[in-house]
């Protein structure tokens, strides 16, 4: 009996063997006939400026067999490894009750004590010149995404309409800091809130119309939208100066106590006796966009205990039972887009204060997406999931450029950071594909009966609940 | 007058290139219920198929008649879009076919710009400018009617006769029809649902090859960003032409051909992009069924 068994399995081994030869065989023929021109051909100007083709069958054979070997090891090794986890899991009687280790249990409260320790401690390791790339390229650059996803999650997460055109907002928090920062020289304090009231205005303004679509075409009125707003941008030119965008925005000041322009009488080094650096005034945003942050993420979580984040998550639930039921839908979606818009504008302002210069290149559709992108793969709904896609997607792509390492690997001039966006699509389509409920797959509803018990996000229509 | 029909002239070929890149939409739309965002990026991918094509045929063979240097471009760049929306719908939307609404949406967005980059990687971010290959130019009634315009005319009317034909009077179309009508049904009926929005996937793909091919042969420069404007516009015209319909799928394109070479002959260059996003905008919140679309009823 135990010899067939074996038998039986190295039968079974042999022909999952053949199958995963064949399918890399497969592999490398259809990678061959996707690269052969793009890859294996290179369009290059000469000298004369005509067009001229390159050859590279190296680099195309080299693709192809990266193609033909990978799966065949999926097939032959990965998938049969996670069958074997499968049916493991399903022998082994369910856990019950598991108890959370500590780092899962104090996640966020460790998540952020670090995040208000983190410039401290990068001045300790790479001192003050040092920490400055770290601090603006990583820190701030993360927590802008971490505060324009947790916007989008709103309008998308929370009440469930499809969102393509979020960037317009952004656009329209920066080039109001921009222009009444440089044409009237008001202070950011001021401009912060007004930045939000004017994007919220414009949510309302762009929502109004578009209520009556849903999903998919909802979708592509607010990409349209959000093209507009940039086609305006570029076009305007007597008012937003085109293309060239709006140089010498202001710096943000230390509550106006104190500023940050070394020439000023009150330079903040000055007032506190240090020496004069960049780095304080950086460090100031950091903290700066880590309360704006946390100002959106308890705004979120306070509305969803409120009778309108109920109406939002059940209108992203079911909208005609929700309106059979006394909900007024119209005023639930604008204020969904309203409150949405506003932070968008927050971040604006911030972003224009930070930059200062802000241009429409910096508004385009992929910005959109990217921001959805971290809203979906982090799991609609879950800030805790948003925050770690927004660290995973925007500070692996900023990692690339530090990657100087690669140009040994490949030669000089290779540039890491041209796969940026290339791997950013990809990892969409990968997480999506692998895990179509984002990181966070699970959550506690807000509403329950009885007990407090999480669910699978599977059980929900868009987002959690 | 003169200039308003050679506005029309010109509205008709670009009119011509949308419709073609709209019936992938539209297909596609009807037979899964998505709207496949890299769609605009296999046109790019067909206009570069087609440029390195044109490169190589010159390279190699030194001059060579046109009429064949084109057929060679577009079946070439027919096959590798077709490889490629086959493999996408095969990699990215067909794990995700019986998940939530959106997930499609995104994989299609990040496969949008997965194509865009690695054509920028792979091929360089400059525009890639190819010498005129067709530069004859007509004179009728003092309007100039390049011999350009003709043959994007001539090739989208042949190619939608060919078209019309497999979708209305073949088993392949009407499995087509029928897997659009009801996806369930029409296994049970015993036609191969995968294999057929497989095939839909090709057939929009061959289609928006030969937009791209004729794309570069009418402005005669490409870049890796191309995609992304021709793939929303030809999107506004099948909206505007019934999403799920293929006859307004031709009409949208041509509509808003007519509408971008009029609104930049009589009112803004500037703002021509502005007028086809407007547009798009305007036909979904008043007529979100479109001109020959069956308006949506929803059932509870």
């Amino acid at each position: 009996m135990a010899i067939s068994t074996a038998a039986s399995d190295k039968a079974a081994g042999n022909n999952v063997f053949a199958t995963a030869i064949r399918e890399g065989l497969y592999a490398g023929l259809i990678a061959f006939g996707l690269f052969v021109l793009l890859i294996g051909l290179k369009t290059d100007q000469n000298i004369r400026n005509e067009l001229v083709i390159v050859q590279r069958w190296g680099l195309l054979a080299i693709m192809v067999v990266i193609a033909a070997v990978g799966r065949f090891a999926y097939i032959a090794y990965a998938v049969p490894a996670i069958e074997r986890r499968r049916a493991a899991k399903a022998a082994a009687p369910a856990a019950t009750s598991v108890e959370e280790s500590f780092l899962k249990r104090n996640l966020n409260t460790i998540g952020l004590a670090f995040l208000f320790l983190f410039p401290a401690i990068v001045v300790t390791f790479s001192g003050l010149q040092g920490s400055l790339k770290w601090i603006d390229n990583f820190g701030i650059q993360i927590l802008i995404y971490v505060m324009l996803a947790w916007g989008l999650n709103i309008v998308v997460g929370l009440a469930g309409l499809l969102d393509l055109g979020y960037v317009a907002f952004y656009a329209v928090g920066a080039y109001c800091y921009a222009l009444l920062g440089t044409e009237f020289g008001w202070s950011f304090w001021i401009l912060l809130p007004a930045a939000g009231a004017m994007a919220a205005m414009w949510g309302i303004i762009l929502g109004f119309p578009v209520l009556r679509l849903r999903g998919d075409y909802l979708a592509i009125v607010t990409l349209a939208f959000g093209e507009i707003i940039r086609l305006v941008l570029i076009n305007w030119r007597e008012v937003t100066n085109g293309v060239a965008g709006i140089s010498g925005i202001p710096k943000v000041t230390f509550f106006g106590l104190m500023s940050f322009n070394i020439s000023d009488e009150n330079y903040f080094g000055k007032v506190l006796g240090l020496a004069p650096s960049g780095v304080y005034y950086k460090i100031f945003l950091y903290y700066l966009i880590l309360l704006l942050c946390l100002l959106t993420a308890f705004v979120t979580i306070r509305l969803r205990r409120m009778p309108v984040g109920r109406a939002w998550e059940a209108l992203r639930e079911d909208e005609i039972a929700c309106r059979s039921l006394g909900i007024n839908t119209t005023n639930t979606k604008l204020t969904a887009f309203a409150i949405g818009a506003m932070f968008g504008g927050f971040a604006g302002s911030f972003f224009a204060a930070r930059q200062g210069f802000v241009s429409p290149e910096s508004f385009i559709f992929l910005e959109s997406a990217v921001i959805l992108a971290i809203v979906v793969l982090g799991g609609m709904g879950s800030l805790t999931g948003i925050a770690i896609a927004a660290v995973v997607m925007i500070g692996g792509t900023e990692i690339l450029r530090e990657m100087q390492f690669l140009k040994m690997v490949f030669g000089p001039s290779f540039t890491p950071e041209l796969y940026r966006m290339l791997l950013f699509g990809l990892a969409m389509v990968v997480v999506m594909v692998w895990k179509p409920r984002g990181f966070v797959g699970s959550r506690e509803p807000t509403a329950f009966l009885y007990k407090r018990k999480a669910v699978s996000s599977a059980f929900t229509k868009e987002g959690h609940g | 007058m003169e200039y308003f029909v050679q506005q029309l002239i010109n509205g008709l070929t670009l009119g011509s290139i949308y419709g073609l890149i709209a019936i992938g939409y539209t297909m596609v739309y009807g037979i899964i219920g998505m709207i496949n965002f890299a769609h605009g990026d296999i046109f790019m991918v067909g206009a570069f198929g087609a440029l390195i094509t044109f490169l190589v045929l010159v390279g190699l063979f030194y001059s060579v008649p046109v009429v064949v240097a084109l057929l060679v471009m577009m079946i070439v760049a027919m096959l590798l879009t077709s490889l490629y929306n086959w493999t996408i719908e095969k990699v990215a939307y067909r794990p995700l076919r019986g998940s939530f609404r959106l997930a499609p949406l995104i994989t299609a967005i990040g496969m949008s710009i997965a194509l865009s980059n690695f054509v920028q990687v792979t091929q360089g971010p400059r525009n890639k400018p190819i010498p005129p290959m067709i530069s004859k130019v007509y004179e009728v009634f003092g309007i100039s009617i390049s011999l350009k315009q003709i043959v994007i005319v001539i090739v989208t009317t042949v190619l939608l006769v060919i078209f019309w034909y497999l979708v209305n009077k073949t088993s392949l179309g009407r499995a087509q029809r029928a897997c659009e009508q009801d996806r369930k049904m029409a296994a049970l009926l015993g036609i191969d649902v995968d294999k057929t929005i497989s095939i839909t996937f090709i057939m929009g793909a061959s289609l928006a090859a030969v937009a791209g091919t004729l794309y570069l042969m009418y402005y005669g420069v490409v870049t890796f960003s191309d995609g992304f404007v021709p793939g929303v516009k030809a999107f506004t015209a099948a909206v505007l032409g019934g999403i799920g319909s293929i006859p307004g799928a031709v009409l949208g394109g041509l509509l808003i051909g007519f509408i971008e070479s009029m609104w930049s002959a009589y009112f803004s260059i500037d703002y021509k992009d502005v007028a086809a996003f407007s547009i798009l905008a305007i036909v979904l919140i008043f007529l979100p069924s479109g001109l020959m679309g069956r308006p949506e009823v929803e059932k509870v």
